[in-house]
């Protein structure tokens, strides 16, 4: 049973009188617990990728799958229940809420989601400690590293325990030794909560941790190789 | 649908101050503007309020009756008859607290220095008491003793008018029921005050039956004055009508005095117009400061939407916003606004500008009048167009399309 599933997926950009293809018919199948890394040069339809498997952007056309579901034709309060109870983002930059201490952003979806205020404690002080934050808890974004925000930011996007959690180049900003210690922290996860890791970077270190690497190049799948 | 009402409060409290100055901007606007809405309002109502109690007070009572010509010909000719029984016992019932009969007719005064027209009232002192303004605004001399008493209670603008003093004589001219002129001496023996000089100008009052013995009218009366318990609501008293007989007509004091009638009923609708047009100089800057506010966090937006957050909690969380915002500035705004009436509860001295004050009928003196069907109105209407007003950058804020208020720079 797949996670993911795209089918003859294709997304077209128009500018001027041109046609940019960032997804040009891609069919792909992502399974349960799979780390997977999204790699190509810049423009090559990664993060485009990345937001038609999460609902954050309409495919022209094909099929998107997620957790059995097609997703392409969904409303936008549809999609963003689906994302809710299936998906956990982390971004590049500006991941967190800024009014929000650390503990709130933890709490945040399981806060949209309904979940009772002490499971959701409980829950966001326990996932805090396995990214090693649970001291800096009441502490806004802005007083927190860039590692650090990460880390909150993955703590979100895993605390919910959703089927697969999507990240955009989340090492971009951060220095060698702080995306060494994230993206370790990504593998114990997919072990441990048994989640999707879908990973897009240009960064080789990033890819060395992948089990299964895509290659993308003008928005088609060149590579796809299982390590 | 699951609403997460804390986190969005949360969210909704904290965005407020994030840029606390441009906040504390709106507030002090928004907190000016209910003040002004309710300072104003009170001290119209308070100028209304006044005009309304003095000129029930001034004479007409809640209701009048009259013969039923008396209004297109208010002259002696239309007397009514004495009070019968019936209608003696329809006096007495409780909606009515008290009543006088009066003979009312225009005359002429004269002094040894100057002659003018004037209203000349035969009153039962007793009756008027507590019913209109006479028995308490003697300043001079005394107040008349029975309806028997011949003395003569003239007000201290006509006194000046005349440039006559208490104590000495003058001549009243009137016609009696045969068209005759009829002249009579009277000493002054009272001098009245009240806060608007026309009144000291329009009225001289004598004892009831001296009147009546001097204009050979037997015991025949110009009206009957009632007042009831409000002058707001006088259905009660209008019931009177059930006894009084085809001969005579019982009026309300709002169809006696037309303006003062029709300003009472229009108030309520300046009110509303005058809360509305401060609004929407306020909205300006209320929509102004959402629509910046939302400009400001389209990537926090995007990323609420990306995280599961539905257009709907967007829009309730913005509207929560401007809530939270409107209830802050109506709280100060009506502290402020009681606070200015209290402080003012003494009145304010409009004495420089008391010829105009006098020529509508107000006092020199205005004393605010805060109402709270004028508060729960006035915050009422900013709470409904402020969070209409709140609607336009909620909206906007909840079309935005994650993926591209993600990458918003």
């Amino acid at each position: 049973m797949s996670t993911v599933r795209c089918v003859d997926l294709c997304r077209f950009f128009i500018q001027g009188d041109q046609t940019i293809k960032a997804l040009d018919h891609v069919d792909l199948s992502i399974g349960k617990r799979e780390f997977v890394c999204l790699s190509g040069p810049s423009g090559s339809g990664k993060t485009t990728l990345l937001n038609a498997i999460g609902g954050l952007d309409k495919p022209t056309s094909g099929e998107v799958w997620v957790a059995e579901q097609r997703i392409d034709n969904l409303s936008k309060g549809e999609l963003a229940n689906m994302r809710l109870h299936n998906i956990g983002f982390v971004f590049q930059a500006y991941n967190l809420i800024p009014v929000l201490t650390a503990r709130e952003n933890v709490e945040f979806v399981m806060q949209v989601q309904g979940v009772p205020a002490d499971e959701r404690r409980q829950r966001a002080m326990a996932i805090l400690q396995e990214v090693g934050l649970e001291d800096m808890e009441d502490r806004r974004p802005a007083n927190l590293s860039g590692g650090q925000q990460q880390r909150v930011a993955v703590a979100r996007a895993i605390v919910s325990r959703p089927a697969m959690v999507l990240a955009d180049e989340p090492t971009a900003n951060l220095d060698s030794v702080t995306a060494e210690h994230l993206m370790g922290l990504f593998v114990a996860l997919n072990e441990k909560h048994s989640t999707t890791f879908i990973i897009s970077t240009h960064d080789q270190r990033v890819m060395s941790y992948a089990r299964r690497l895509i290659g993308l190049v003008d928005g088609r799948i060149v590579k796809d190789e299982t390590r | 649908m699951h609403l997460p009402f804390a986190v969005l409060f949360r969210l909704a409290w904290r965005n407020l101050w994030r840029n606390y100055r441009r906040t504390l901007i709106m507030l002090g606007a928004i907190t000016v503007g209910v003040w002004a809405m309710i300072f104003m309002t009170a001290v119209m109502r308070g100028m209304v309020d006044d005009m309304l109690y003095r000129a029930v007070r001034n004479l007409p009572g809640h209701v009048q009756i009259h013969h039923s010509d008396y209004r297109d010909d208010p002259s002696i000719s239309n007397s009514m008859p004495p009070i019968d029984q019936a209608l003696l016992d329809a006096l007495e019932q409780p909606e009515i607290i008290k009543w006088s009969a009066r003979v009312r007719v225009p005359a002429v005064i004269t002094s040894e220095h100057d002659t003018r027209g004037t209203t000349l009232l035969g009153i039962d002192p007793e009756e008027e008491s507590g019913l209109s303004f006479i028995a308490d605004s003697i300043v001079a001399g005394r107040f008349l003793e029975s309806v028997d008493d011949r003395g003569l209670i003239v007000g201290q603008k006509m006194i000046d008018n005349l440039e006559t003093v208490l104590g000495r004589r003058v001549v009243v001219m009137s016609q009696d029921p045969d068209n005759e002129i009829i002249d009579r001496g009277f000493r002054i023996v009272g001098v009245f005050a009240t806060d608007l000089e026309n009144v000291e100008e329009s009225f001289i009052f004598t004892g009831r039956k001296t009147v009546q013995s001097m204009l050979n009218m037997g015991a025949s009366i110009s009206e009957i004055a009632v007042l009831g318990h409000d002058y707001r609501d006088v259905s009660d008293v209008l019931r009177l009508q059930e006894v009084t007989g085809p001969d005579r007509e019982i009026l309300p004091w709002y169809e006696i005095d037309t303006y003062l009638g029709t300003m009472l009923s229009t108030m309520d609708g300046f009110v509303l117009v005058w809360i509305v047009v401060v609004f929407l100089a306020l909205s300006f800057g209320l929509v102004n400061t959402l629509v910046m506010a939302v400009f400001e966090r389209v990537r926090e937006i995007g990323l609420m939407q990306a995280l599961g957050m539905r257009p709907s909690m967007i829009v309730v969380q913005v509207l929560m916003e401007t809530f939270l915002l409107l209830l802050i500035g109506l709280a100060a705004g009506n502290l402020f606004a009681i606070l200015s009436v209290v402080a003012l509860s003494d009145g304010i001295d409009l004495s420089i500008v008391s010829e105009g004050m006098q020529m509508m009928g107000v006092a020199n003196v205005l004393y605010p009048s805060l109402q709270t069907n004028d508060v729960l109105l006035a915050d009422v209407v900013v709470i409904v167009l402020g969070l209409l007003a709140g609607l336009s950058p909620a909206w906007r804020a909840a079309r935005y399309q994650p993926v591209e208020a993600i990458t918003k720079v």
